[in-house]
Order: structure tokens, then C-alpha cells, then sequence
């Protein structure tokens, strides 16, 4: 449930019940920080890898199956 | 190498392609070339099948792009065409996923302290917010996910790195949104636990001494 809290996918007045429990329990709220706080990192990684630029045969590859697709398209309007 | 590129500006592309304008085809194929890549190294670890699976992704895709019909659900679209991709290199993962742990080995433990209930977890208000995150942390982090067990780790890196919606990826997933958003959550526990440890053994200091 405390994901849903988080991720706003509570019917209201269960996130106001949740809020309300948060307030007066520190080590509720230091978990729920902690939960969130995982989240955000998730959000912001960004890969320390990325992948080799892909090669030009690779590329013309991927650039003729768009154009089949398009010709492809323009055949069947007629 | 190209800006990056949001969710917007993706659907733009998408969009653009779609009306024949072969102008988004180099920053299309550069953004998802690169997402599709890390979901996959993150799923399986081989860097050479992250590499293929990125091309046969793309390739599929542009061979059927008319199936696309709006350009609003691209991302969902390729990520599906992605997994199923991912699912035929059957080599071996090189990340030994860790058990799933019980809900009550995932939850950190509490002790008393001066008569009132402490939690035995590591200072979060330390961890930097967002921005680029320290290299240590980063590293970190993509040990953590690498260590879920692979149900938890599908759906996290769906929902909470590609940002995905809870229908989206049950989609893609072909499960229900009730499963999804249960292995979301377990997932979310589990990375919690893993980088709580891993801030309490490290450099930034658990709290010494408060009330």
C-alpha cells in the first residue's frame, strides 16, 4: 500500500488516513523517506554504460526497414 | 552524441517518423538505441546481448512502425517489442539474483532507545537528492537492481526508470496491475534494504547519538 501511497494511486481518503499515521510516528516517517528517497535515485539513474555508436552497417540496416515500411505504407493508400 | 531527449520530445520523434519525416530517424534510433540497451544490460548483464537486443529491437520496430498508432505510446510500444527480444537470448544471466526476502526481512528492524521506538536504518537525509548522483552511489545502485530477483527487477526498471504507467507495463508484461503493483512494491523493499546496508557500512554516517 505505501507504494501506491507514493505513487498517488490511493483513493483520497486512504492517503489522508496514511498522512495522518505519518504524522505522529517518526520511524514511519523515516521509512517512508527512506522508500521515496530509493525511488527518486531509480527516477535519476542514468547508465554509467551506454552502448558502442552504432555501426554505419547497422544504421543503413535500420534506416532501410524504415523506408520499406513507408513505401510499404504508401502502396497500400493506393 | 544526441541531447537527451524526454518523453515529450520522444513522442515528437515518434510522431514525426510516422509522417515520413526521416529528419527524427538519427535521434530516434541514438534515444531508444541507448534505453533499450540499459534495460537490457540491466535485465541480463552481457553487455554484447544488450547490444543486439537494442538493434533487433530497433529493426522490428521500424518494420512495423505503421503498427504504432499513436505516437504517445511509443515508449511502452518498443519496450514491449524489448522484452520479448530479451526473452529469446536465453544465455544465462551473468547477475545471481538474490532470494526474494520475506515481507518481515524486508522491513528494517526496531529497537528501543530511551522509551521510544528507533528504526535500525541508515541516515537517508544524507543521500544526495537528484542531480548526478555520486559515482559510488550510482554504482551502487545498479549492483542493487542487478541483485533483485528478475520479477522485481522487470517491473522496477519498467516502472520507476523507464517511468512507465502501472497498465503499461502490466502490458508489456503481460500480467495484471494488481501483480504489477505488488512486485513494484516488494522490488522497492528490497532495493531500500540493499542500499540501507550498503549507506551503513559505507562513507555516509548512520546517526551517532540522537534522541
Amino acid at each position: 500500500m505505501l507504494s501506491d501511497y507514493l505513487n498517488l494511486e490511493l483513493p483520497t481518503e486512504t492517503c489522508a488516513e496514511i498522512e495522518n499515521h505519518l504524522k505522529g510516528c517518526a520511524p514511519c516517517i523515516e521509512f517512508t523517506e527512506s522508500l521515496k528517497k530509493t525511488v527518486e535515485l531509480c527516477r535519476n539513474y542514468r547508465p554509467a554504460e551506454l552502448p558502442q555508436p552504432a555501426a554505419a552497417e547497422a544504421r543503413e540496416e535500420l534506416l532501410r526497414a524504415y523506408q520499406g515500411m513507408l513505401a510499404r505504407k504508401k502502396s497500400e493508400r493506393g | 552524441m544526441a541531447a537527451l531527449v524526454n518523453r515529450e520530445q520522444e513522442i515528437e520523434l515518434a510522431r514525426r517518423l510516422l509522417a515520413g519525416d526521416a529528419g527524427a530517424f538519427d535521434d530516434f534510433v541514438d534515444h531508444f538505441r541507448a534505453k533499450v540497451f540499459h534495460y537490457t544490460w540491466l535485465m541480463c548483464g552481457h553487455k554484447e546481448d544488450a547490444e543486439e537486443v537494442a538493434q533487433e529491437t530497433l529493426l522490428k520496430a521500424f518494420q512495423n512502425f505503421e503498427q504504432l498508432r499513436e505516437p504517445d505510446r511509443v515508449r511502452s510500444w518498443i519496450f514491449r517489442i524489448a522484452k520479448n527480444e530479451c526473452l529469446m537470448k536465453r544465455r544465462k544471466s551473468l547477475f545471481a539474483p538474490a532470494r526474494e526476502l520475506s515481507l518481515e526481512e524486508l522491513m528494517p528492524s526496531k529497537s528501543s532507545e530511551n522509551g521510544r521506538m528507533k528504526l535500525d536504518i541508515a541516515d537517508w537525509s544524507q543521500v544526495p537528492d537528484d542531480q548526478a548522483l555520486q559515482a559510488e552511489m550510482r554504482a551502487a545502485l545498479g549492483r542493487a537492481i542487478g541483485q533483485l530477483p528478475e520479477l522485481y527487477r522487470s517491473v522496477i526498471l519498467l516502472r520507476d526508470l523507464e517511468e512507465l504507467s502501472t497498465q503499461e507495463t502490466a502490458a508489456i508484461l503481460d500480467v495484471s496491475e494488481d501483480v504489477v503493483k505488488t512486485r513494484l512494491h516488494r522490488a522497492r523493499l528490497t532495493l531500500r534494504k540493499t542500499l540501507d546496508q550498503y549507506l551503513l557500512a559505507g562513507s555516509l554516517q548512520s546517526r551517532q547519538g540522537e534522541t
